[in-house]
């Protein structure tokens, strides 16, 4: 989020993308398996499945790059080179 | 009683799976949290009011757009859309850009330099306590106003749409935001407000993908709207995807306008004072860690803001051009009012066309990430709302007038203290709301009194030297009067609306934009007289506050890519296109 927060909003963003994905994806699979008996429009192009796919992706790749671990290092060497 | 609080359930738009409700039930469990982790690093008043002035530029940016894209934005603009056409566009671009690249370049140095907490702040280094109460108790009591009209239509809007329990709804959100926002301050809104925008672009970002799709590309969206519209004998069919070209007369487009009052009334005055001036979005900016990133920030905003219309404006036309009844006929909407208010006709109002859109083409999983958007859009604009409550009543009103000697110990407590308040006075206001629904109308009329004559008073402060105390003051009241008069003479005479707004077919938004700029200019020329006849302050008085008195600090060794003067150049090219390409 911040310069200094060892916690990042981005961080934040990532979790939430990551969770919605998963959830969005197993929705969508779920569908693809057992189809609904009223579908919405254009349900032949399974927006959910491929919109889940890509936000878990994104999320994933936010959870990675933001990790508190990852941020505590940088925020030390950050500070080493300030020294 | 409002009967829009007691609907059926036969017109509920739309029904959640189980993993719907996970999802939002998920978004409640991470604002929380993230609240409960903030609380630890909002100690000291610059902490828990201006987030410790150490956002980044991105951070800053997105908060500042944030702050005014909530879902009754969001859904209002769709619906307008759908009402007015491609026009609606306007309030997202020329309503929007030029006046965040003016903050961004002109002004923001100004609130940064002086160190100021708010803009009544800075009012009151610049013209005194004066036009600082004038600002501060208007904005403070408005603000939090706002937040309970907000939160009543929030609970309208989740009434209609998934036939939830008013009070549940009001209840709900306002004990979240205020559990986050008591503990972690701004810091914790701003947190929230940056989650939003990624959650209403996920949410809300299929909606055109595959109206497109289905619509046969912009080209067929446009053949479509025109062939629907004279289905239904609509005189302006043919104007609804132009944003410039009809606007040379009044009456040649739907919103009864012309390019004056768009140019003058919306994107010199309306969207200037707003951008510029209101505190909840320039109280983002302000936290920002440096001036580069502080003058960055606005322009940031104004990148994604020019791509808002993608998600709000293209849903409102696709529902123009594809929505169909059970007959096949062309689905027309009609006013929120009649809609909500008689559930029995079956009928739906413009600011549906939203949610409309999104059980068109959401399955479960999607449906429950769009309404969580528009429930995190609700969450953080009251939230946005009652954090900028908070600062001005504790700096600009408790600071000032009740105890000027407050250590940042009893500030930070009467901040938290305020939010409870601030809630509550919210609540009472949506429950006022909720009996009489015209205080809603009157509670929005109320907030725009004050931020077009707002905007030439600090404009003229920054920019003129010889503006005085005297000045400032009499400048924002006689705007601020002026506002209130104009608006009164045409609620007691509509007749009148020929003479405000230049035409007797100006509708509401209109008279919104002639209103704002004939107020805007009476308080300066107010200003400007009283200025001359009085006598103004040193000039050593004056650093810090006023262009030619200030030495604007270098914003070190960068390239001219990372400059903000370079993006704002950009930022100007990309919109004098978009506007050619919607000519």
């Amino acid at each position: 989020m911040d310069s200094k927060n060892v916690l990042s909003i981005w961080l934040v963003v990532g979790i939430s993308l990551l969770g919605n994905g998963v959830l969005i994806l197993g929705a969508g699979l779920y569908e693809l398996i057992y189809p609904p008996a009223t579908k919405v429009v254009l349900y032949e192009y399974h927006a959910n499945i491929w919109w889940g796919a890509i936000l878990t992706v994104i999320g994933a790749f936010y959870c990675i790059r933001f990790a508190p671990s990852r941020r505590k290092a940088e925020l030390k060497g950050k500070a080493a080179d300030r020294k | 009683m409002n009967p829009a609080a007691n609907q059926t359930s036969s017109h509920i738009l739309v029904h959640l799976s189980p993993v719907d409700l996970v999802i939002i039930v998920f978004y409640f469990a991470l604002v929380l949290t993230i609240g409960f982790i903030l609380n630890k690093r909002s100690g000291t008043s610059e902490d828990f009011f201006l987030a410790g002035r150490e956002m980044t530029a991105w951070v800053a940016g997105l908060a500042f757009l944030s702050a005014n894209l909530g879902s009754l934005e969001l859904m209002g603009w769709a619906g307008n859309a759908y009402k007015y056409g491609i026009l609606a566009a306007h309030w997202y671009w020329i309503g929007a850009i030029p006046a965040m690249i003016f903050l961004a370049l002109v002004m923001m140095p100004f609130y940064y330099i002086c160190k100021t907490h708010s803009v009544p702040g800075y009012l009151k280094l610049r013209f005194g306590t004066g036009a600082q109460t004038l600002s501060s108790i208007s904005f403070a009591f408005m603000t939090v106003l706002m937040s309970g009209v907000n939160m009543y239509a929030m609970a309208v809007v989740m009434r209609v749409v998934l036939g939830w329990n008013m009070h549940t709804s009001i209840w709900v959100s306002s004990v979240t935001v205020l559990i986050y926002v008591a503990l972690g301050g701004l810091r914790s809104a701003i947190f929230n407000e940056v989650l939003q925008f990624f959650l209403i672009w996920a949410g809300a970002l299929l909606i055109p993908i595959l109206g497109l799709i289905e619509a046969g590309g912009w080209d067929g969206l446009k053949a479509r709207i025109v062939a629907n519209l004279m289905e239904q004998g609509n005189a302006h069919a043919g104007s609804f995807t132009h944003l410039w070209s009809t606007l040379g007369s009044f009456d040649k487009n739907p919103m009864g306008i012309n390019w004056v009052g768009i140019v003058f009334g919306l994107g010199a005055i309306i969207s200037m004072g707003y951008w510029t001036t209101d505190f909840l979005v320039v109280q983002r900016v302000m936290a920002a860690k440096d001036l580069r990133s502080a003058k960055l920030a606005p322009i940031i905003g104004a990148n994604f803001k020019m791509l808002v219309p993608f998600i709000v404006i293209l849903p409102g036309l696709l529902g123009l051009g594809l929505l169909r009844d059970g007959s096949g006929n062309v689905l027309k909407l009609v006013s929120n009012d009649l809609a909500w208010n008689s559930p029995q006709l079956g009928l739906h109002g413009y600011d549906e066309v939203l949610p409309l859109m999104l059980a068109r083409y959401c399955g479960p999983g999607l449906l429950g990430l769009g309404i969580t958007a528009l429930i995190a859009g609700f969450m953080s604009g009251m939230a946005g709302n009652v954090s900028a409550f908070t600062t001005v009543w504790t700096y600009d009103i408790y600071g000032a007038m009740i105890n000027k000697k407050a250590t940042d110990e009893q500030k930070v407590k009467v901040g938290r203290w305020c939010t409870v308040w601030g809630v509550i006075i919210s609540i009472v206001t949506a429950y006022m709301c909720k009996e009489a629904s015209s205080i809603m109308d009157y509670v929005q009329a109320l907030f725009s009194f004050f931020i077009a004559p707002l905007f030439g008073t600090v404009l003229l402060g920054m920019l003129w030297k010889r503006a005085t105390k005297a000045g400032g003051f009499w400048g924002l009241f006689a705007g601020t009067l002026s506002s209130i008069g104009m608006w009164a003479w045409v609620k007691l005479d509509p007749g009148a609306v020929r003479y405000i707004a230049l035409s007797s077919a100006a509708q509401d938004q209109a008279q919104n934009m002639f209103r704002a700029l004939w107020c805007c200019l009476i308080g300066v020329i107010f200003l400007v007289v009283v200025s001359l006849l009085t006598k103004p302050k040193p000039a050593a008085e004056l650093t810090g506050l006023v262009y030619g008195e200030t030495v604007i600090p270098a914003e070190g060794n960068f390239a001219f890519y990372q400059r903000p003067l370079f993006w704002a150049g950009v930022t100007t090219l990309v919109f004098v296109i978009i506007n050619i390409c919607f000519w």
